[in-house]
């Protein structure tokens, strides 16, 4: 089954990366940017039939080692 | 005499720098390599700076997971010495030793230049010979060296004289409540000398081998 996982900083962590690239896009011009956040995604092919399974290990996954759930919030997508 | 433990990842650095730093001050300083699982016959452990694991996914997230860990966690659970200097103070907040997580610079600058740092709090291993409130110059080397603690529980051990890179409440050095875990993001073995351009990092090492000898094998 392929797994997508979204990564990204959790709204009250500071992503100085994601503001650094909303100024740039401001000074090229485009002003309607608010603001940037960055993330990570993660595509993870994992042998399994049963979906919930699959997210539940997938979950797994995240807490322990893909995300750090001190400043990071995660979202899985299994592709059926 | 006292016996350290120098964790040695793939990508760590600074693990040659810390030896010499430890045994100039006469301590006996092993390199132990990452995938150990013992650590008995040493009385404190220092994880040294570097890139373990090419800091990928996340600085130390990967290094947490090393077989050492286990042992690592043990002795810190057993009160005794661990210090985590630069990626090593990443490594302990990704194991969860210490609160909060490093994240890159402020200003995205990697920053490699000497600091003042002032010492808040001596009842650590790491501080405990120094005279509270000495500001001491050590060499900052990292680019994912702002600290962040949502939970606001981390326990700041040295602060930023100035706000060089958006560290929350300036924290340099953060302990665990016991003070037997520090980590400290500028690097005291590369300020142990005076050829070095200071020497005032060898008071941290000397607290830490002073630590290492008082508590019984």
């Amino acid at each position: 089954m392929k797994v997508t996982v979204h990564i990204e900083r959790r709204p009250e962590i500071a992503d100085p990366e994601g503001t650094t690239i909303s100024r740039s896009l401001v000074d090229l011009g485009y002003d309607e940017v608010v603001s940037v956040r960055t993330g990570r995604t993660l595509h993870l092919e994992v042998e399994g039939d049963d979906a919930d399974a699959v997210k539940e290990r997938v979950d797994e996954m995240c807490q322990r080692l893909l995300a750090n759930p001190v400043i990071e919030d995660y979202r899985i997508e299994v592709e059926a | 005499m006292s016996r350290i433990a120098v964790v040695v990842f793939p990508g760590s650095n600074c693990e040659l720098d810390v030896q010499w730093a430890l045994r100039a001050i006469g301590a006996e300083a092993e390199m132990v390599w990452h995938r150990e699982t013992d650590l008995s016959g040493f009385d404190g452990v220092v994880l040294p700076g570097g890139f373990a694991h090419g800091d990928y996914l996340r600085t130390g997230a990967i290094a947490r997971f090393s077989p050492v860990m286990s042992a690592v966690t043990a002795m810190a659970e057993a009160g005794r010495p661990v210090v985590g200097i630069c990626n090593g103070f990443q490594i302990l907040c990704e194991a969860h030793l210490l609160p909060g997580a490093l994240i890159a610079n402020r200003d995205l600058r990697f920053i490699c230049r000497p600091v003042e740092v002032e010492i808040v709090d001596t009842a650590t291993v790491l501080t405990a010979s120094v005279e509270p409130g000495a500001v001491l110059t050590l060499p900052l080397n990292s680019y994912e060296g702002q600290h962040t603690d949502p939970s606001g529980t981390a326990r700041v051990v040295a602060r930023y004289v100035e706000d060089v890179n958006g560290s929350q409440d300036r924290a340099a050095a953060i302990a665990n409540e016991a003070g037997n875990v520090v980590g400290i993001m500028p690097h005291p073995e590369r300020s142990s000398e005076d050829v070095l351009g200071s020497s005032d990092g060898r008071l941290l090492l000397e607290s830490l081998v002073a630590a290492t000898e008082r508590i019984p094998a």
